[in-house]
C-alpha cells in the first residue's frame, strides 16, 4: 500500500518521472503476488472450512453414516420451526447465549476500566495489585468451573454457607445467571483490565497536563482526555468481549451442566453436543451459521456506533 | 487499477476456487464402514487354540475411570504377559461420556480402538453405524449360550441377525444407606418396600436428619425414574421402537413419587448435579440411589463413613431396577487387518473367561454360572442379583441415547426442578421422543 500511496504524498511530487516508472514496472498481479502467502493460508484455513461447513449444513450429514442425503435448506427450516425438536432446543440455547452476553459484556467493560484506572495510579505495591487482578485469568476453564461448581452449590457450597443464604446458584433461574456472569467477570476481568491499562499508558501525559493547566476537574479530564484516548482500545475490547461472551461454553458445561432443564445450555454448548456427541453435523453447521450471522450483525453495530462518535 | 482483471473478479475467482475445492473434498467424504465387513470375513474363523499370526498391537478402549479401572489394568497386564511377543494390548481409559462420541470418529480416522468395551444400549447404535463387526465365532468358541445369560443382556448384542458383543458383566442401580443414621431409628437394614421406606424417611427426619433423601435432577435421576416406571408396571419404548411409552400413568406415578420426596421435605429443592452423592459421602444424607460401581469409590474415598448397599426398594409394586451391562466389541478398524481381528478375538476370549476376577471391581458377572462361583458369591453386589428377573435394561434401539438425553432426561429434570408437573413434563417429553424415534427409524433405515 505504501508504494501505491507514495506518489500522492507531497514529498514524492518532486520527482514526477519516478511514479510513472514504478507504474510501468508494476504488473496487475503484483499486489496479489504480495498477498499470496497470506491468501493461501486464508483460503486453506478460512474460506475452505467455511465453504465446507456451509455445504455440510445443506445435508443430513451424520459423521459416520455412509448416506448423507442433500436436504437443501431443510436444516435451517427445521431450526426456524419452533415445533421441531432441534428448533426448540436451538432457540432456548440462543436465548441463553443472549442473556449471558447482555449481562456479562457491560460488566466486563466497566469493571476492567475502573480496575485499569486504579492500576494506572502510582502507589506502593502496584505490581502486586495488578498481578492479583490478572491472576484468575491464568487458570484454565476446567479449574475455574470445577472450583466454582462446588463453591456455589446451593446445598453444600461455601458461598451459601458464609453468606448465610439459601440460594440455588447452579440450578435455579435467575440466580444461575448471576453465578455464571459473576464467575466469568471474576475470571476474565484481568485480561480486559490489562488491555485498558495499556491503552491508558498510551495517552500522552501532556494532554492531561494541558487539561490540568486549563483547570479541568478530574471528572472532566476523564471525559475529555481519557475516554477519547481509549476509543480504539475500547472498540477492540467491546468487540472481543461480545464474541467471547457469545462463545461461552465451559462455564455452563462445568458449573451447571445446562441446569435448570437445559436453560443455561448456550448455543456453542448445543452446537458441540449436536455435532460431536450426536454426530448430527448438518444441523450443527446450520446452527453455527445462524449464530455467526447474529455475531456479524452485533460486530457491525459496535463498529457503527463507535464510528458515528468519531465523526462528531 | 486499469487492468481488465479487477480486484472484484479476482476475489470472486478465488472464492469460487475455494468452494470448488471444498466441494471436491466432500466428494470423497467420510465413507467408513461401507466396505468394512469384507476384510473382516477374510480373517479365519475363531476357534480358540493358539494365536499363530505375526505380532500385532491392539488399541483397547474402555471407560473404567472409577474404582473399576485398576482391576481392568491388572487384567490387561496379565494378558500382555501371557501373550508377550505376540499380542500387545494398549489400554486407553476415558470417561464414557467422552468415549462414545469419540469412538466412531476416531475409528473412521484409523486412530480409534480395535477392541472396546461398550454398554448394552450402545450396541444397536454402533452396529447400525457399521462401527462394529460381528463376533458370532467367538461366542461359539466360548461356548456361550443364551441360557447362561439374562435374556435382555444377551439379546442386546444381536443386530440384524448377527451377534456383535460378548457380555462381560451386569451392573445396576443400588440403594446406599448410612448405617449410623439408620441405627438412630432402630434399623439395621434398608427398608425394602414403599410403606417402610416412607416410614423410615419420616423417622429419620424426626431423629434430626433434616433431609435424609436428596432427589437429583440430573444423573442418576433418569435411572431412578426408569426403575420406578418398571416397578409400577410401565414400559419405556414400544417393541418396534416407534413409540415412547414412558408418558403413561405409570410414568406419572413414578415421577410423582420422586417429586413427592421434595414436597414432603425429605429432599431440598433443586439439588445440583452430583450433590446428593457428595452429601452422602459427608454423612448428611441417609439414602442415595447410585450405581453399584461406586462401591470402590466409597471404600477408598469415604473411609470414615459407615454405609450399606441394598437393592433399590420396591416402591411401585413389582421389584425392578435399572441395569446395564458392559460388552466387548470388535471394531471396523480392526476389520481392516485379519491378524488384528484374530488377535482381538483371543483377547476377548481371554478376558471373558476372567469374569470372576472382574467381579472384584464392583460388578456382577454376566454369566449365571459365574455368579455361583464361591469366589464371588459373597460380594455385596452379587447378592443383589439373586433374582435377575428384576433387572431391566434400556432397549438397544439405534439412536436411543439421543432420545434419552433430549427427551426423557429433560422431562425428569423439569419435573424434579418443579418447572412442570410430572404429567405435563412427561407429555411434552414423549411428544419430543416420538419425533426423535421417527427420525431415528428413517436415519438408521430399519
Amino acid at each position: 500500500m505504501s508504494v501505491l500511496s507514495r506518489p500522492k504524498s507531497p514529498s514524492g511530487a518532486a520527482a514526477p518521472a519516478a511514479p510513472a516508472g514504478a507504474a510501468r514496472r508494476m504488473r496487475w498481479w503484483t499486489p496479489y503476488a504480495f498477498l499470496t502467502p497470506y491468501l493461501l493460508l486464508f483460503s486453506v484455513f478460512m474460506i475452505l472450512p467455511i465453504g465446507f461447513g456451509f455445504w455440510t449444513s445443506l445435508h443430513e450429514w451424520d459423521i459416520n453414516l455412509p448416506a448423507k442425503p442433500f436436504v437443501g435448506l431443510g436444516n435451517y427450516a427445521d431450526l426456524f420451526d419452533p415445533g421441531s425438536v432441534d428448533g426448540g432446543r436451538f432457540w432456548t440455547a440462543m436465548r441463553a447465549t443472549g442473556i449471558f452476553t447482555l449481562f456479562s459484556v457491560p460488566l466486563l467493560i466497566v469493571l476492567p476500566l475502573l480496575a485499569a484506572l486504579l492500576m494506572n495510579g502510582r502507589f506502593r505495591g502496584r505490581n502486586l495489585y495488578r498481578a492479583v487482578y490478572f491472576a484468575p485469568y491464568v487458570l484454565g476453564v476446567a479449574v475455574v468451573g470445577f472450583l466454582w461448581r462446588f463453591l456455589l452449590d446451593g446445598n453444600i457450597g461455601l458461598v451459601n454457607h458464609y453468606l448465610g443464604l439459601d440460594v440455588q446458584w447452579t440450578t435455579d433461574e435467575p440466580p444461575v445467571w448471576i453465578a455464571l456472569v459473576g464467575v466469568t467477570v471474576w475470571w476474565t476481568l484481568g485480561l480486559n483490565a490489562v488491555i485498558f491499562l495499556a491503552g491508558l499508558q498510551d495517552i500522552p501525559r501532556e494532554l492531561h497536563e494541558a487539561a490540568m493547566v486549563d483547570g479541568a476537574s478530574a471528572w472532566r479530564r476523564f471525559r475529555a482526555v481519557t475516554l477519547p484516548g481509549l476509543r480504539p482500545v475500547t472498540v477492540f475490547v467491546v468487540n472481543a468481549t461480545i464474541l467471547a461472551s457469545a462463545n461461552m461454553f465451559g462455564q455452563s458445561y462445568l458449573i451447571t451442566a445446562g441446569a435448570p432443564a437445559d436453560r443455561t445450555k448456550t448455543a456453542i454448548y448445543l452446537i458441540a453436543e449436536t455435532g460431536l456427541r450426536q454426530f448430527d453435523m448438518g444441523t450443527a453447521s446450520a446452527m453455527s451459521f445462524i449464530l455467526a450471522a447474529f455475531l456479524m450483525a452485533a460486530s457491525a453495530l459496535v463498529f457503527g456506533a463507535f464510528r458515528d462518535r468519531s465523526r462528531r | 487499477m486499469t487492468s481488465s482483471f479487477s480486484r472484484r473478479s479476482f476475489l470472486g475467482l478465488t472464492g469460487a476456487a475455494g468452494l470448488t475445492a471444498a466441494l471436491a473434498a466432500c466428494g470423497g467424504g467420510t465413507k467408513i464402514g461401507s466396505g468394512s465387513s469384507a476384510p473382516a470375513s477374510a480373517a479365519p474363523t475363531f476357534s480358540g487354540g493358539e494365536y499363530t499370526g505375526p505380532k500385532v498391537t491392539l488399541d483397547y478402549w474402555n471407560g473404567f475411570t472409577g474404582g473399576d479401572g485398576p482391576h481392568m489394568r491388572a487384567m490387561v497386564e496379565a494378558f500382555n504377559k501371557e501373550f508377550s511377543g505376540r499380542i500387545e494390548v494398549r489400554n486407553v481409559t476415558r470417561r464414557w461420556e467422552d468415549l462414545y462420541p469419540a469412538m466412531p470418529t476416531a475409528i473412521s480416522a484409523g486412530k480409534g480402538p480395535d477392541v472396546a468395551v461398550i454398554h448394552n444400549d450402545w450396541i444397536g447404535t454402533f452396529a447400525a453405524r457399521q462401527t462394529l463387526i460381528p463376533l458370532d465365532d467367538v461366542v461359539g468358541a466360548l461356548e456361550l449360550t443364551e441360557a447362561d445369560f439374562i435374556p435382555a443382556v444377551w439379546n442386546a448384542g444381536v443386530f440384524d441377525g448377527k451377534r456383535y458383543s460378548v457380555p462381560l458383566d451386569v451392573h445396576s442401580l443400588g440403594d446406599y444407606w448410612n448405617r449410623k443414621h439408620l441405627e438412630k431409628i432402630g434399623l439395621t437394614e434398608a427398608p425394602a418396600d414403599k410403606d417402610s421406606y416412607e416410614k423410615a424417611l419420616a423417622g429419620l427426619r424426626d431423629a434430626g436428619i433434616a433431609t435424609p433423601f436428596w432427589m437429583p435432577n440430573k444423573w442418576p435421576a433418569h435411572l431412578m425414574f426408569m426403575s420406578l416406571l418398571w416397578q409400577h408396571g410401565g414400559e419405556l419404548y414400544s417393541e418396534d421402537g416407534a413409540k415412547a411409552l414412558w408418558g403413561s400413568d405409570q410414568g406419572a406415578q413414578a415421577l410423582g413419587w420422586m417429586v413427592e420426596q421434595i414436597d414432603k421435605g425429605y429432599s431440598p429443592a433443586k439439588v445440583a448435579i452430583d450433590t446428593q452423592y457428595a452429601a452422602f459421602k459427608n454423612d448428611k444424607v441417609s439414602f442415595t440411589w447410585d450405581g453399584i460401581w461406586q462401591i470402590n469409590d466409597l471404600k477408598t474415598n469415604a473411609k470414615s463413613l459407615e454405609w450399606g448397599l441394598s437393592p433399590v426398594p420396591n416402591i411401585g409394586g413389582t421389584p425392578a431396577v435399572w441395569s446395564a451391562s458392559h460388552n466387548f466389541v470388535l471394531t471396523s478398524q480392526a476389520g481392516k487387518d485379519p491378524n488384528k481381528v484374530q488377535a482381538a478375538k483371543f483377547f476377548i476370549d481371554s478376558m471373558s473367561r476372567q469374569s470372576t476376577e472382574w467381579a472384584k471391581a464392583g460388578m456382577i458377572p454376566a454369566r449365571n454360572s459365574a455368579r455361583q462361583d464361591p469366589a464371588v458369591a459373597d460380594l455385596p453386589q452379587v447378592g443383589m442379583a439373586k433374582d435377575v428377573g428384576i433387572f431391566h435394561f434400556l432397549p438397544a434401539l439405534p439412536g436411543v441415547g439421543d432420545v434419552q438425553s433430549k427427551a426423557l432426561e429433560l422431562a425428569v429434570a423439569k419435573a424434579v426442578l418443579k418447572e412442570a408437573s410430572p404429567a405435563e413434563a412427561l407429555k411434552e417429553g414423549v411428544a419430543t421422543a416420538d419425533k426423535l424415534l421417527a427420525d431415528n427409524k428413517r436415519k438408521y433405515g430399519r
